[in-house]
């Protein structure tokens, strides 16, 4: 039985998963995940990539708003932002897909440092407010630059290939997102074992003493609004590889409302919490319509206003963890797993 | 020659003056206090130095270099550190990882090096964690080095406030009241450790401290603030004697009472 940790190095104690059981659990998972496609339904499949689209949006709002305390209500704009970029360096340049997953999550990248410029003045509430603003002037944006974005008949995106291989299927099209979800969630890790991701949460919690312990507040807040903005550029590329087509309408402000409430019950400051978040707002809509559709025999007058539902659960969801256990569904996985590690002896 | 030297220091807020030409002179290697009553400007004083505040006349002279005017970060740069009143750690951190932004400034590593982790991020990494160790030995508090810092008791948390000041390996050391609210026992240990900052590391103190037992036993310079202005100055026993001193904390004797 595991007693407790023995580490002689210190490269030991910084490694993300600490006892070799934990190695083997994640081998076995990764083993699930990918051979998922072979036995996984296609109505299935799709809710998967769109569980790992939205991980790496996820990922990008809560580096932001859970790791450096900047709240952005725009996160749906710079996915508007990756999706167009990605659908026009497709269509007009005819670029190749992996060029253009890492340009529109630039593009969207800059967008966002831009937007957070006023971040250095303001905060909090009013940084929402700004952000917002950011979110109604993209959608305008998007609606009015019809050579750019195809204005309200949308832009239809061509499927991603290498050489004759397209990823024209979801089993496809799995691949490719999860290996970026994948790459995402490591790469967000090492951010925040190391100097940058450290610098990031030192802002958050104490911006001032941060400032006087020599950590640049404006270079490392606008970088952050970068690499926020980067993932949730490259989630809306995603989506737009994924949808095949988009319109103005693919990206409203409630999509930026969902991210926010994924971040807050998985758990704020939390990679970790970012993935169950995810998976848990993508699967609410799923879940309810499996319940309703269930209940649709004996009260069939009652599916048309379980439709509405979504909403309401949502809402109801999301303050119940704000009121119950504000670091969300990551921080009771923790304590769950504090108490059996050292079942039955807990002290 | 002087490592820090204030002069003619005046701050305002709106029309309240907080400090009115306070002057004074901090030799290398010295531990300095300021003292004085409640709103006499210490704090305000210890901002000046540290950036926080730009006074609106004088000049901070740090290492024969004018600092005036720089923000906070550059003057952490060349070497000054500090810690607040009320304690200012990053709540939601590690204690280690309160300690390693104190090596911030120390580390090179960019973002991509960061994001791959491997290589170059992890051996920098290593390489201030172990300076970090040291600290941490030297502050004992090797028990509560993985503990988030919220969650530590107060007497805790000044120390490890201490021991990030310390990793960012600075020439002058502030502290704002370093010893407030202490038991005996903190407060003793909180003694043991300045004392064996300043002399086996050499760093300078410029310290606010109320404790007058402490101020008396330690410090080699006392400067007295009161109203904003420099009352007294010297050694603990010439400002013990000084009827500034005195009219300050005590008041002024009543003639007719006497």
């Amino acid at each position: 039985m595991r007693c407790g940790d023995f580490k002689t190095t210190y490269a030991a104690d910084m490694t993300i998963f600490e006892s070799g059981n934990a190695r083997i659990m994640l081998g076995l998972f990764f083993c699930l995940l990918f051979t998922l496609p072979l036995y996984v339904p296609g109505y299935l499949l799709d809710i998967i990539n769109r569980i790992g689209i939205a991980v790496i949006g996820a990922i990008g709002l809560n580096i932001l708003t859970g790791f450096t305390g900047q709240i952005s209500l725009g996160n749906a704009a710079f996915m508007a932002i990756g999706a167009f970029s990605c659908g026009y360096l497709g269509t007009k340049f005819e670029l190749p897909f992996y060029l253009c997953i890492p340009l529109a999550g630039l593009i969207a990248a800059f967008s966002g440092m831009f937007v957070g410029i006023p971040s250095l003045r303001i905060k909090g509430l009013y940084l929402a407010m700004a952000t917002l603003a950011a979110h109604f002037i993209v959608e305008f944006l998007v609606v009015k630059w019809e050579s750019v974005t195809g204005g309200v008949a949308g832009l239809s995106i061509p499927s991603p290939k290498i050489g004759n291989f397209v990823f024209d299927s979801d089993a496809k099209l799995f691949f490719l997102i999860f290996i970026i979800a994948i790459m995402s969630v490591l790469f967000a890790k090492n951010i925040f074992r190391t100097k940058v991701g450290k610098a990031f949460i030192a802002i958050r919690d104490q911006a001032i003493s941060a400032e006087v312990m020599g950590v640049n507040i404006l270079k490392y807040k606008l970088l952050s609004f970068g690499i926020s903005s980067f993932y949730v550029g490259v989630a809306g590329a995603l989506i737009a590889y994924q949808a095949k087509i988009i319109s103005p309408e693919t990206f409203p402000i409630t999509v930026a409302i969902d991210y926010l409430g994924m971040i807050i019950i998985g758990g704020l400051g939390s990679i970790l919490g970012s993935i169950y978040g995810a998976i848990f707002i993508t699967l609410l809509p799923e879940l309810l319509r499996m319940g309703t559709s269930s209940l649709a025999g004996s009260f069939p007058e009652l599916v048309n206003k379980l439709a509405a539902m979504k909403e309401l659960v949502f809402g109801l969801l999301v303050i119940i963890f704000l009121i119950f256990e504000p670091s969300g569904m990551a921080a009771r996985w923790h304590s769950i797993k504090n108490y059996w590690k050292l079942y039955p002896f807990s002290h | 020659m002087a490592q820090l030297s204030c002069s003619d220091i005046q701050l305002n807020f709106g029309g309240v003056r907080a400090l009115s030409g306070v002057s004074f002179e901090v030799s290398q290697g010295e531990i300095f206090a300021i003292i004085g009553p409640n709103g006499a400007g210490k704090s305000s004083m210890l901002n000046c130095i540290s950036g926080l505040y730009n006074p609106q006349r004088g000049k901070v002279v740090f290492e024969s270099h004018d600092v005036t005017g720089l923000p906070p970060c550059e003057r952490t740069k060349r070497g000054m550190a500090r810690s607040f009143q009320n304690i200012a750690l990053f709540k939601g951190m590690s204690v280690i990882d309160n300690l390693m932004i104190g090596r911030h400034l120390h580390q090179s590593s960019g973002l991509l090096t960061c994001g791959l982790y491997y290589g170059p991020a992890r051996a920098e990494e290593i390489k201030h964690r172990e300076y970090v160790e040291g600290i941490i030995e030297f502050l004992e508090i090797q028990n509560i080095r993985k503990s988030i810092v919220g969650t530590l008791a107060y007497g805790f948390q000044k120390r490890v406030e201490l021991a990030r000041a310390l990793a960012l390996e600075p020439k002058l050391l502030l502290l704002d009241e370093p010893m407030a609210g202490m038991n005996h026992e903190e407060t003793e240990d909180m003694v043991r450790f300045i004392l064996e900052t300043n002399e086996t590391h050499g760093i300078t103190i410029v310290m606010i401290e109320h404790d007058m037992g402490v101020v008396m036993d330690i410090s080699n310079t006392v400067c007295v603030l009161d109203f904003g202005k420099k009352i007294a100055g010297g050694t603990p026993e010439e400002v013990q004697q000084d009827p500034h001193v005195i009219k300050a904390y005590l008041g002024e004797e009543d003639p007719e009472v006497s």
